[in-house]
Parts: structure tokens; sequence; C-alpha cells
């Protein structure tokens, strides 16, 4: 069976460690703030200029002038500071953040990540996602493993304009544990029940397999 | 004295001098710490040919979106504006102009701007379209991008609390690209909830000094909400 973005984000969880700086990027990379383990102190850094970024607000809570990279309201927690953009970006661009976590559309063989563009509909912007892949080294992209009609978004070369070029070292998809290196994917676990024959139909890029392909544990 | 008084009383002296085909700064992120009545000032006095520099272009009939109404932009440059479909149309059609930038480069050229510094290297970019055309120097085996500053003719910001020589401090996540704007205008206007005394601004905790501060005014701010998201207790 596919991970659900729930499962998704828990298996990235599993990559935290205790008194790390972490980026979330919107969608599924959010949902990894709610597996941080009981045990272990993460600090969660918002690209808008909030370091120590906490739950949603209650209702009595709620203040215009505390929001999130996504706009939503948030809240800070005891240790948390605010600063500005510039600050925020030289943290990220700097590499002082330990893990980045963000979606894309496409990843290729040599760690290229495509993300924010898709030419010939409406252009959005970029956001913080091209500061966060160039000044992070442990990078996370989570995203299905093939679209909709099964066409693979784990390629030979991106087809989509880039976010970064050879940035991408780690990715959590759906179906697999995927990491780049040498130029090519490397299937580290599978999703429960799904078949290592299932993941290298749906891997379009290179793709190595080991004998053994540990299925994830939760 | 009256050199150091910063406080002007009506958004008509705040925006004064602000002609067609200027460069505006502007601070905020999303709808969150926005100069929202200096814009509204914007739009009573019908500038035209704007460019405007702000990390979003708010929403349709909230924030820069108001700007799009008149067809006040010529061109704007920003990290994100996904969020108005009158900017949608404009850009289609041709009549807006927009510059992506990654938004911590966007932070930046305003910082170098403001700071006196013409350009620098960053590796944000790199290899995208956003390096397409811009000169790539190696440091330490790595390539980065050249990338310009930013300064505008006007810079407008939304702080806190101000005093009369223009000491300003923001409150909570409504700082964001406010004193980056500030220090990269000819003329900085700040608009802010509270003007306290001389001397109630504890020095040290000061965000942006006077200096770089031409005018502020006393506003009354909406401070509409983008995405309302709540935990039950």
């Amino acid at each position: 069976m596919a991970l659900t973005r729930e499962q998704l984000a828990q298996r990235v969880a599993q990559e935290l460690e205790d008194g790390f700086y972490v980026n979330l990027g919107i969608g599924i990379p959010t949902l990894v703030a709610n597996y941080v383990p009981d045990s272990m102190e993460v600090m969660l850094q918002s690209e808008n200029g909030l370091l120590g970024m906490g739950p949603f607000p209650t209702d009595e809570e709620i203040d215009a002038d505390m929001i999130n990279a996504g706009k939503q309201t948030v809240t800070a927690i005891d240790g948390a500071s605010i600063f500005s953009s510039a600050e925020s970006f030289a943290m990220i661009r700097g590499g002082h953040v330990d893990l980045t976590v963000l979606g894309a559309f496409e990843v290729d063989v040599s760690g290229n990540i495509a993300s924010w563009m898709i030419p010939g509909k409406l252009i959005k912007g970029m956001g913080g996602a091209m500061d966060l892949v160039a000044g992070a080294d442990n990078i996370i992209v989570t995203m299905t493993h093939a679209s909709k009609h099964g066409e693979s978004k784990l390629l030979a070369s991106c087809s989509l304009p880039l976010t970064g070029a050879a940035c991408i070292k780690k990715v959590v998809t759906d179906l697999a544990y995927i990491e780049i290196a040498d130029g090519k994917f490397w299937l580290r676990e599978r999703a429960p029940g799904v078949s290592v024959e299932e993941i290298v139909k749906l891997t379009a890029g290179e793709l190595v397999v080991p004998d053994h392909v540990p299925e994830m544990q939760f | 004295m009256a050199g150091f008084n910063k406080v002007v009383t009506s958004y008509e002296d705040a925006m004064a001098g602000l002609g067609d085909n200027m460069t505006v700064i502007a601070g905020g992120f999303g709808l969150c710490g926005i100069p929202e009545n200096l814009i509204t000032q914007i739009k009573t006095m019908g500038t035209r040919g704007l460019t405007v520099v702000s990390n979003n272009c708010g929403i349709d009939g909230f924030g820069l979106g108001i700007l799009l109404e008149d067809r006040q932009i010529k061109k704007m440059v920003a990290s994100y504006v996904g969020e108005n479909k009158l900017f949608e149309e404009q850009l289609l059609s041709g009549e807006l102009e927009v510059e992506l930038t990654p938004q911590g480069t966007l932070a930046e050229k305003m910082r170098a701007g403001g700071a006196g510094i013409p350009a620098f290297y960053t590796a944000t970019g790199f290899g995208t379209p956003v390096g397409d055309g811009k000169e790539v120097r190696e440091f330490n085996g790595r390539p980065y991008i050249m990338e310009e500053a930013i300064t505008g003719d006007f810079a407008i910001v939304k702080a806190w609390k101000a005093d009369r020589y223009g000491n300003l401090v923001y409150r909570h996540t409504a700082q964001n690209f406010n004193p980056l704007a500030a220090t990269a205008g000819k003329i900085t206007v700040v608009e802010v909830e509270e003007i306290v005394e001389p001397g109630e601004l504890e020095p040290s905790q000061i965000h942006t000094p006077g200096i770089y501060v031409d005018r502020v005014i006393l506003g009354s701010f909406e401070k509409r909400i983008e995405q309302r998201t709540v935990r039950t207790a």
C-alpha cells in the first residue's frame, strides 16, 4: 500500500534528531511537526522570520501579527525568537538550519529539483524555496512517486524549470525512501506492502536496487 | 528640534512627493505587517506607472491588490504573487510586468540597497531560470550568481511603535520585510499603531534606528488575516 500523507510525514519525522533546527515547507512537510517524538526537542524555523514556531492558536490567542510562512496564524513557543526576513534567510543561506523538508514536482538523478513552475500554467513564484535548497545541506523532498496519470516524478533529468541544481540527496515518496548519489537513485526502503517491481516501474531515472530492500518501519 | 520631529499628521503629507513611474518598496508578508493606509493613500493619489517591490502583492480588494484596480502598478518585483485574480488577469494580458525573485534574495537586495552595497553573490537561483543572464562566479569551488541591490524612491513601512525621532519597534512576525524596506527608500514613510515619547523605547531594543526614517504617521489598522488557522483548546 502506498503511504498516506500522514505516514509520509511520519517516515520523514524519523530523520529528525534532538536539537535540530528544522524548516518545513507547505503541505505534507508541515505535517511532520505532528510526529516529533516526545523525547526530542526540535525547533521549527518559519522563513517569514520566526524560530520556535508553536501550534496553531486557540480562538482567544489568534493574533494577525503572528503568522507562519504559509500565512497561517500560529503561536511562538517559549524560547522562540522573531527577526527580519534578511536575518531569516541569513540562517537559511548560511547553512544554519539542520534539516529542510519540502515538496516537489520532479527530482532527478543529479539531485536537481523542480518545484515552482509549470510552463503554460500560472506562475505564482518560488517564495523561499530556491534559498532553502541552495542553503541547506540536509534536505528531504516529499512527494508522490508518480503523477495521477502514472508518470514518474523521479527522472533522469528534470523536465520542468529548476528550483535548485544538484542539491537533493534524499527523497521520501509514498512508495519508497530513495537516496541520490553518483548520478543514480538508490532504493533504501519500500513502503509496507509495496513491491520492488512496482517502484522500479514508476522510477524513470536509473535506480540501483540492492538485494534486500527493507520495508519502512512505523 | 523640529529637525528630528518626523511625525506628520495627514496621509497627504505622509506620501507627498510620490510621482508617476517611481519605485516603491513596501514591507509586509502576505497581509501581515503591511502599511495598509499608505497603500490606500497611493490609491487615492492615483499615481501611475509604479514599480512596486514587495514580497507579495496583497489580495483582491486589500493591501497592494487595490493598486491593481486602477492599473497603477507597471511592474511588480516579488517572490510570490498567487493570491489575486486581478494580478493574474493583468499579467496574462501583458499590462503588468512581474520579476519573480527568490524571497531571501529579495530581502538581501533591500538590505544591500540600504547598506550601500550595489550587488552581492548568492548560490540561490544558480542553474535555474532566476540565474539566466546573470554573472556567475565561483568561490571555494561553488558557483554563485550576482544579484543587484534595490533602492526605492519611496519605502512604505508598517511598525508597531515609533517615537518622533523615527525609532521603530515591530510587533511579532509583522516585522518581516519592514526593517529592510525602511533602509532602502530615498524617502521612508512609516505608519505605526502608537507614537511614544522619546526615551520610552529602550535604545538597545529598537529594530530600526530613526536615521533611516523620514516620516512617521499614526494610523489605525484593520489587520486582515489571510489564513485563519486555530486549534481547539
